[in-house]
């Protein structure tokens, strides 16, 4: 099965193929292609450290896209025991775009909210992409209330390009639905750990991507636009995302410098998808940590801690 | 320039028009032409009655100082955080670089940021008000905007006031990337705790009202009024056209639009608003008094009547 080749890797991908040719061709007739193999080799090896060395903002977003990358659904599995899935907004329906559930991580008891994309296209337009409509902000702000009322901490994954931009979506008042999540999340009586795993897009991301720590791995991003529909903005030609990637500080050592994110994951070289056990272990060790230190402060100075962190938010002259 | 000047100086003013499709066939600023029914109106005409069109209703875009000489009792805006403004953290370059944005922005608007905050009356009632300015950035929010609202908020609850916030806006300020989007939270969370002090929030809805700001702190007063033809939504038009592959109703998201689908309170002509919000505060402003003030238990109305 052909991997699935990000823009940024093509290079990469041309030699490897190119070398899988030449392992193809006998040897024993052409002795001379040893050589020529080995040589390919090296150079492979010298572009796979640089090419991975320092990615871009527009090549992070990729990896963050990457198909195989790592999902919600795959971190509350593989981190997470006794998981019971709660389904349902209690008013309009459920929306598979967002998962919330009961489940433990190494003996704690939380409540998970994530995006969830689909691994492949079938579970894609079942779930929307991970794009959720007002219902699966609604089924999360349930998750949320409920948590506080039973003294779950609340961990969240996000995972989304953005809330969905559809008709429906906004007749059934998306831009109701992200408020309320945001007024909930911002006073929730509980601890709140939000972890960036993939794409953090704008409004739908920050409805359920704040709170008393934000966690996010190497390549995901978070941005107030994505790079496409910032580019068709000021470029009029969303092709230009590239160009506008490295404009919007979204990457995980941006946000660190601006104050926002907590703690960054490191990935694999090449991303998350090259070696998710290893990723799933560091997300457990740095979740399970912050669940520790939050788990004894009274709720009284957490919340005022949280409104604290948000208060401070901000560049400006006055 | 503070606000107060900025009134002194409007007295003076040429007329300009706010409707960006202003008719360029006639005389400078004097006339204006209704975007909605092509009639042609003396600006002078549509001062007397709060830039509403004489002829169809047609509700003309009007700027924050307009706005706020028509909500307040006269003479009572007390402009607050007049020195707020915002800065480049992000060095923010693409197409054109923010700091000219920023500098356009203020030289075409007079205002030093996208909103305008101050101590007021409103009939009567001690307010903070707040109201964003489009012709700034498209009356976006970025760390200026979200701390002048977070402020306001709090202002209002040491001062045990009311909160009117009027919004104009494409949302979110991209030009401060994560900042701004963190705005949405800081305000939303602002928002809450005035709530816990049960004192009353109220939001206008103008023209248009788009993207992270309806998505915070706008839709989350106890009261949403919206005025008459005002854009309300989440998503860009354009986008959503793209992703659903077809055109969208005529009156796709306009305040009547949401109003039947129950996401706000009312549709408010401007000429009626500052009577509504006024009355309504009428209603919520004793809602400092605790719920169960006394003697509340010997009140309970049953179908029957009181018992
Ligand atoms: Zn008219």
């Amino acid at each position: 099965m052909a991997r699935f080749v990000m823009e940024f890797e093509r290079p990469l991908a041309e030699l490897e193929e190119k070398l899988a040719e030449l392992k193809r061709l006998d040897i024993a007739v052409t002795p001379e292609l040893a050589d020529e193999i080995s040589g390919l080799e090296a150079e492979i090896e010298k572009l796979h450290e640089t090419l991975y060395a320092a990615l871009s903002p527009w090549e992070k977003v990729q990896v963050s896209r990457h198909p195989e990358r790592p999902k919600t659904q795959d971190y509350v599995e593989m981190l997470f025991d006794d998981v019971i899935e709660l389904h349902g907004d209690r008013a309009f329906g459920d929306d598979e775009a967002i998962m919330t559930a009961l489940a433990t991580l190494d003996g704690r008891r939380c409540m998970v909210i994530g995006h969830r994309k689909g691994k492949n296209t079938k579970e894609n337009i079942k779930r929307n992409f991970g794009s959720p409509h007002p219902e699966g902000f609604r089924k999360a702000r349930r998750a949320m209330k409920l948590a506080e009322k039973f003294g779950l901490p609340v961990v969240t994954f996000i995972d989304t390009q953005g809330a969905f931009p559809g008709l429906e979506a906004e007749q059934r008042g998306q831009a109701w639905a992200i408020a309320e999540n945001l007024a909930t999340l911002a006073s929730l009586r509980t601890p709140v750990i939000a972890v960036g795993i993939g794409e953090g897009g704008s409004g739908g991301a920050l409805a359920i991507g704040f709170g008393d720590r934000l966690i996010m791995l190497e390549n995901a991003y978070y941005s107030v636009i994505t790079p496409e529909a910032c580019a068709s903005i000021i470029f009029k030609d969303a092709t230009r995302a590239p160009e506008a990637a490295p404009c919007l500080a979204m990457t995980a050592d941006d946000l660190m410098r601006l104050g926002l994110a907590d703690e960054i994951i490191r990935e694999p070289r090449g991303g998350a998808h090259r070696d998710p056990a290893s990723v799933f272990a560091s997300v457990a060790r740095v979740v399970g940590e912050a669940l520790g230190q939050l788990a004894g402060v009274p709720l009284d100075e957490l919340v005022e801690e949280r409104h604290r962190r948000l208060e401070a938010i901000g560049v400006y002259d006055e | 320039m503070p606000i107060s000047d900025w009134f002194k100086a409007r007295e003076g003013r040429k007329y300009t028009t706010t409707s960006a499709d202003a008719p360029g066939d006639l005389p400078d600023g004097v006339w204006v032409k209704c975007p909605s029914c092509k009639h042609t109106l003396y600006q002078g005409d549509l001062d007397r009655v709060a830039d509403v069109c004489l002829h169809c209703g047609h509700h003309f875009d009007i700027d924050a100082p307009r706005r706020i000489e028509l909500l307040v009792d006269e003479g009572t805006f007390e402009e607050t955080e007049a020195g707020l403004t915002s800065v480049d953290p992000l060095r923010f370059n693409a197409a054109k670089p923010y700091t000219e944005s920023l500098a356009k922005a203020k030289a075409a608007s007079g205002l030093p940021e996208a909103i305008v905050t101050g101590r007021a009356l409103v009939g009567g009632h001690p307010v903070v008000l707040g109201v964003l300015d489009f012709r700034f950035i498209a009356g976006s929010m970025g760390s200026a905007v979200g701390e002048k609202i977070a402020r306001a908020f709090r202002l209002a609850k040491r001062e045990d006031r009311a909160v009117i916030m009027v919004t104009r806006s494409g949302g979110a300020r991209m030009q401060e990337g994560m900042l701004s989007l963190m705005q949405m939270a800081k305000t939303a969370a602002e928002v809450g705790r005035l709530a816990s002090a049960g004192l009353p929030y109220i939001s206008v809805l103008a023209n248009p009202t788009m993207g992270g700001v309806t998505a915070s702190f706008a839709v989350l007063a106890d009261v949403i009024f919206a005025e008459p033809g005002a854009l309300v939504g989440f998503a860009g038009q354009r986008i959503i056209e793209q992703t659903i592959h077809q055109s969208l109703p005529k009156n796709f998201r306009t305040a009547e639009y949401f109003e039947e689908y129950g996401m706000l309170d009312a549709v408010v002509p401007r000429g009626e608003l500052t009577t509504t919000i006024a009355l309504t505060l009428d209603y919520l402003a004793g809602a400092g008094v605790p719920a169960a003030a006394e003697g509340a238990a010997c009140r309970i109305v049953s179908a029957g009547g009181e018992t």
